[in-house]
């Protein structure tokens, strides 16, 4: 049990920052509380891909002379996997890195426009206004 | 050139639309009223595309592209198959018929210019598509989170409320696609690929891991919200209610519904059937969220004053249909589904086309301040609405009888194994009442009171009378460009009704995944 948790403590880390990020979005009243929650989340996810491809002792996933040589010889399958890091992780997560600044730029376009029509970013005072706008209407 | 564009046929829609996401703000740049004809143009060739796609496939079935001639698994390969074509289909189609719609009331409805919003529907109609014909997981991660930025813009681009709904979207959006992207992590640490293929090759011999587990857990839950399944609902009424007409209408039957396709791929595509019904009965979970969300839209529809969110609320009731299709995991209730993605695409862009209607000429869609006197003035909207009322309802001629009915099939077949599926039959049966309840409450508003009568003690002068009669007949139906997209979509629901077997025999017959019973 103890091993479980000690050996798998980057998980841990990367799990507190996602309920921590999750915790944000749902609980905080305030917009922008809420984007640093979900930028935080997001980051958790991208800490998690990264971490799972950590190899002690590997390097990056260029192909040493020697090992390429054996390629040559025809002993396709003789590069050690266990030397290089995966790289697949990393290029996955920087397209990620970009979705999830794209997604915060489109929320702060957002939080100003909802700023500049209701003065306030605290969304129980927001709700509460649209629903009494709602109201207004149907009347 | 035509041989390279029908070899290329898989990718052109995504890449089209993609191109014309960009090249919608440049040629409107100077000129704002460019746009709307160059997403026309764009629309119309990707409904020639989609359905040259449908016939190659029935023709030749499932066609793999592999992008830039890179060998899956490591390789992202684009897979056409039958389920894939019919999807693209369905969504281009009702996109151009919303788009051609679209001309005059865009302009009306949004407070800014209108080319970004063109480039965005754009963009939008490349993320659905791509998430349809890809076939690896995290490209499909890409396409649904291209798909959801251009949607949060579509709805945040409407009155006022609208930036609000669009930020609560974002949120929940953003919480769904991460948790999407968390699953495919798990996946690929336990398999070490992404290609949807290659892992459902791989899962049997590891099906039992944790890891394998929690990775189906996070993509249900993530395409649970995405899909609006019931308790996970929350963000869809505001953001259908308060978008522009046009946003809406073409949000409502596509984004939710390429959702649930995702659900469908992943469950039966990737993880496969038993492991989803045997292994880890994930699918009765969807079955019985989705009765839940049946009951609890329907019921919620009654309620609402605003005709868009009753609508929005018989979303959630009718993507329940489909949820329940798919956890039924037979084949009568996976056709129901699948050919439930149609019909209702098609009557709920053609209900929410009347709504925009209804705002171009009234200036509202509230249910309680419609008179009886629009069944004079608007007399073809009141029919489209009419007819697709009645299909929602599931009436036979109509289209939304028959995925009902196959449902049903599917819920009595699976009633033979395991008897708690009766009550899925009685949902369904329930359901239906509950959908005449919320529709003929409008119906009875129009239709219902005898047209300019008074009441009978009111006896003046009978020359003045007819008068008021002959200025309330004054018809004030909208124009042509937004009259015959909303009745070719109510002929529509009658035409997809007779046609249906050739529907299910033709194409939807042959998704049936493979160890399904």
């Amino acid at each position: 049990m103890l091993d479980f948790i000690l050996g798998h403590y980057a998980y841990w880390f990367t799990f507190a920052l996602l309920v921590i990020g999750l915790y944000a979005m749902m609980m905080k009243k305030n917009l922008v509380k809420k984007l640093i929650g979900m930028t935080i989340f997001q980051v958790s996810i991208i800490i998690f891909y990264i971490s799972s491809s950590v190899k002690w002792g590997g390097t990056v996933p260029i192909i040493e002379p020697g090992d390429m040589e054996k390629v040559h010889h025809g002993m396709a399958g003789a590069v050690e996997a266990a030397k290089y890091i995966n790289p697949l992780p990393h290029t996955l997560m920087l397209t990620a890195i970009v979705v999830g600044v794209a997604t915060t730029g489109v929320a702060f376009a957002l939080v100003i426009s909802i700023y500049k029509r209701y003065k306030t970013l605290n969304e129980t005072e927001l709700l509460k206004r649209m629903k009494k706008e709602d109201d207004n209407d149907s009347d | 050139m035509i041989t390279i564009l029908t070899k290329n046929s898989p990718v052109l829609i995504p890449l089209l639309f993609l191109a014309f996401g960009l090249i919608i703000p440049l040629v409107a740049w100077k000129r704002n009223n460019w746009a709307w004809p160059a997403m026309m143009l764009a629309s119309l060739t990707s409904v020639a595309i989609a359905v040259f796609n449908v016939f190659k496939v029935m023709e030749k079935g499932p066609v793999h592209y592999y992008m830039g001639n890179w060998m899956p698994p490591i390789g992202i390969e684009y897979v056409l198959d039958h389920l894939s074509a019919f999807v693209m289909l369905v969504i281009n189609l009702i996109a151009f018929l919303v788009l051609m719609h679209a001309k005059k009331i865009v302009p009306l409805e949004l407070t800014r210019r209108e080319p970004p919003y063109y480039a965005a529907i754009s963009l939008l109609l490349c993320g659905l598509n791509g998430i349809v014909i890809t076939g690896d997981l995290f490209n499909l991660y890409v396409f649904l989170e291209i798909s959801s930025l251009s949607l949060y813009g579509l709805i945040a681009s409407g009155e006022k409320k609208s930036p609000v709904a669009a930020f609560r979207y974002l949120i929940m959006g953003t919480i769904a696609a991460s948790f999407y992207l968390l699953g495919v992590g798990f996946l690929y640490i336990t398999t070490g690929s992404l290609n949807m293929a290659d892992v459902k090759a791989i899962l049997p011999s590891i099906a039992g891991q944790p890891t394998v587990l929690i990775a189906l857990a996070l993509m249900v839950l993530g395409m649970g919200i995405k899909m609006a399944l019931f308790p996970l609902h929350g963000w869809l009424p505001d953001a259908y209610t308060y978008a522009p007409s046009t946003s809406s209408a073409i949000i409502a039957p596509t984004a939710a519904k390429v959702a649930a396709y995702v659900l469908l791929r992943v469950l039966f595509f990737v993880f496969g059937v038993s492991f989803v019904t045997k292994t880890v009965p994930i699918t009765n979970v969807i079955m019985w969220l989705a009765a839940i969300g049946i009951i609890y839209g329907s019921i919620m529809a009654i309620a609402q004053k605003e005709l868009k969110r009753m609508l929005a609320y018989s979303s959630v009731a009718q993507v329940g249909y489909i949820g329940l299709g798919i956890g039924l995991a037979n084949p009568w209730g996976l056709i129901g589904a699948v050919l439930h993605v149609l019909n209702h695409a098609f009557m709920k862009a053609c209900l929410f086309l009347v709504a925009g209607n209804f705002r171009f000429k009234l200036g509202h869609s509230n249910i309680f301040k419609l008179e009886d006197s629009i069944r004079k003035k608007m007399p073809w909207t009141m029919a489209a609405f009419t007819a697709a009322a009645l299909s929602m309802v599931g009436l036979p001629p109509l289209a939304g009888f028959f995925s009902k009915w196959y449902l049903a099939l599917g819920t009595i077949k699976s009633a033979s194994t395991n008897w708690t599926s009766w009550i899925f039959l009685v949902v369904i049966l329930v359901s239906s009442l509950l959908n005449a309840v919320y529709f003929f409450r409008v119906l009875e508003k129009v239709y219902m009171k005898p047209m300019g009568k008074k009441p009978k003690d009111v006896h003046e002068s009978h020359e003045k009378h007819e008068k008021e009669e002959t200025i309330e007949i004054k018809s004030n139906e909208v124009g042509a460009s937004m009259l015959i997209p909303t009745l070719i979509m109510a002929i529509g629901l009658i035409v997809i009704g007779l046609l249906n077997a050739i529907i299910v025999k033709g194409i939807i017959a042959f998704i049936i995944p493979a160890g399904m019973k």
